[in-house]
């Protein structure tokens, strides 16, 4: 079945110049390994389409459950040169949260 | 030794709430406030600050807050350790002796901490072969040499532990990294060594958690914000370090807000590049190695950091003219209420051609519809109203001011229903942009200066 990463995951955005980092943190951590297959850096590129005009990268947290993606040119040429009203990027972490992901059909969610 | 250190957050940026250092105080024990002021932008003004007087350029609400706050630390032997200094912090430090002289705290130990304010030696250092390339586009910094406003070094704990050494109860630096403030007590209450990477490490991890103050106790939680209890008056997180490296991420009971391990982790991705290599000047902490246990309410221990050597580069901040933006707005109400917005913008757009402005860059958002979420956000069927926000970004200030004033006329001129021009004539704004590069440690010094108030 389809579900938002919202019900499976928290997250925290923020800037540095024009690059974006949202890092996503799984509610529990049996959904770290859900996360880790489907929230790849291909992926949230697309979902983001023309936001993110440069590459995506994606660094592994198992420690902490959590996957930190940095978007490169993504906020309209970054902190007091944008034009953007989300300049620092603030929300783009439940922007990403909007995504729709694949996941087991008996996966409990809470 | 002691047996553990209470490092209390107290100032996430300048501009955080007034009274929270004042509540870390006050509320419960602690050993050491740390209050971080600085961004990329602050330093650009307070440069213009010092520009125009020689004895400004750092954080004034921070002398306001002495005014209140000073007794409060020299009553309790809380020690104070903060950036406030921006691009003056001796002037800074003067600042509060003459408030230290007047309350009648003789002996006080005050200091600053200064020399990464390298404004007056790029000419030098870019002369002596250091290249101070742009770190995220390569570019030369001769691109942008005359247009300077600022140039800073990134010191670490080093500095800070220099003057807790030489007995300063109240230190105020310039340019030291938000994380080496919470490092520095570490380092000189268990007498770490430099080489110590682990120990390091962790109390950098310490400092990430104090440097964006209650963002690690509640503040901008997405998992649970609404568990947070009286944000009205949210407590900053106060980190318990151990001797071996241990943390407790922890808070006054008194106060309101929240410590977790969900709290903790979302202020531990904040601003976070590649975790392995979270670069410092004083280590390179691996945030992949950090462990985190609740251990009771509102405490959360931190174990298991690892870290590896610094390199040998110090970060420095540059500052510069980069043209001008202004950004206008209006709302728009129901019915219609996206295409009235849309139309506006239609208006706008013919306007700027026909009286031949010329703009880097227009940029068009419908707040209320989708301009945080952009293409990710589904469509709302006939919002109640939406605001339109459209801002441009050049470097001829007359064009710019001419589009100034444009947006409110659209009220009598343009679609129905539209309110939210109270303000009048946007604010055409100069754009200070920042220029990231790497300087050798050794072409720069920190330099400590300690006094006593008489």
């Amino acid at each position: 079945m389809k579900v938002q990463l919202i019900k499976l995951a928290h997250a925290r955005s923020g800037d540095k110049g024009d690059t974006a980092n949202v890092g996503i943190i799984a509610l529990k951590p049996e959904y770290y390994e859900i996360l880790k297959k489907e929230v790849t850096p291909e992926r949230v590129k697309a979902h983001f389409g023309e936001m993110v005009k440069g590459p995506v990268q994606r660094f592994e947290m198992p420690n902490i459950d959590a996957l930190n993606f940095l978007l490169h040119n993504a906020l309209g040429g970054g902190g007091t040169t944008t034009l953007k009203h989300d300049a620092q990027g603030k929300t783009i972490s439940t922007a990403l949260l909007r995504m729709e992901i694949d996941v087991p059909d008996d996966l409990a969610i809470f | 030794m002691r047996e553990f250190i209470r490092i209390a957050s107290g100032q996430g940026y300048w501009g955080d709430r007034f009274d929270a250092p004042i509540d870390q105080v006050r509320e419960g024990p602690i050993d050491y406030l740390m209050m971080d002021y600085l961004a990329e932008v602050t330093m650009s003004i307070m440069q213009k600050q010092k520009s125009r007087d020689p004895n400004l350029g750092y954080a004034k609400d921070f002398i306001r807050l002495m005014e209140v706050l000073l007794p409060d630390l020299v009553e309790k032997n809380v020690k104070l350790i903060t950036n406030a200094g921006g691009v003056n912090p001796v002037a800074c430090m003067i600042a509060v002796r003459e408030i230290a002289e007047r309350k009648g705290y003789g002996g006080l130990r005050l200091a600053a901490v200064y020399g990464d304010d390298i404004l007056n030696y790029l000419d030098a250092l870019i002369a002596s072969g250091n290249e101070l390339k742009n770190m995220e586009t390569g570019e030369s910094i001769q691109t942008i040499r005359n247009r300077i406003r600022s140039a800073n070094v990134y010191f670490g704990a080093r500095p800070v532990v220099e003057a807790l050494e030489q007995g300063a109860q109240i230190i105020i630096t310039g340019r030291v990294t938000d994380t080496g403030l919470t490092l520095a007590p570490m380092i000189h209450e268990f007498g770490w060594k430099w080489d110590e990477w682990d120990k390091l490490a962790a109390g950098i991890i310490g400092g990430h958690i104090n440097e964006c103050g209650a963002q690690a106790s509640g503040g901008n939680f997405l998992a649970g914000w609404k568990e947070v209890p009286k944000m009205e008056r949210i407590g900053f997180p106060i980190v318990e370090a151990y001797p071996d490296g241990t943390l407790i991420i922890t808070k006054h009971e008194s106060l309101g807000g929240l410590v977790d391990v969900r709290t903790v982790k979302e202020q531990l991705v904040y601003e976070l590049g590649d975790p392995k290599e979270y670069i410092t000047p004083d280590v390179v902490a691996d945030f992949t190695s950090i462990r985190l246990k609740q251990v009771g309410e509102n405490r959360v221990k931190v174990f298991d950091v690892k870290g590896a050597p610094f390199t040998e580069f110090y970060k420095v901040s540059v500052s510069y003219f980069d043209g001008f933006t202004c950004i206008g707005q209006l709302t728009y109400a129901w019915p219609d209420a996206l295409e009235k917005a849309k139309k506006a913008d239609e208006i706008i757009r013919k306007r700027i051609e026909y009286l031949g402005l010329t703009f880097e860059e227009i940029h068009t958002e419908f707040l209320g519809y989708n301009a945080c979420h952009g293409t990710t956000a589904p469509p709302v069927p006939d919002p109640n109203e939406v605001v339109f926000l459209i801002g441009v970004r050049g470097n001829n200030k007359k064009d710019m001011e001419k589009f100034a004033n444009e947006i409110v006329p659209l009220v009598l001129t343009g679609p129905p229903t539209v309110t939210g021009f109270g303000g009048g004539r946007p604010r055409v704004r100069e754009v200070i942009a920042y220029w990231p590069a790497l300087l050798k440690k050794e072409e720069v010094a920190p330099k400590v200066l300690t006094i006593s108030v008489i």
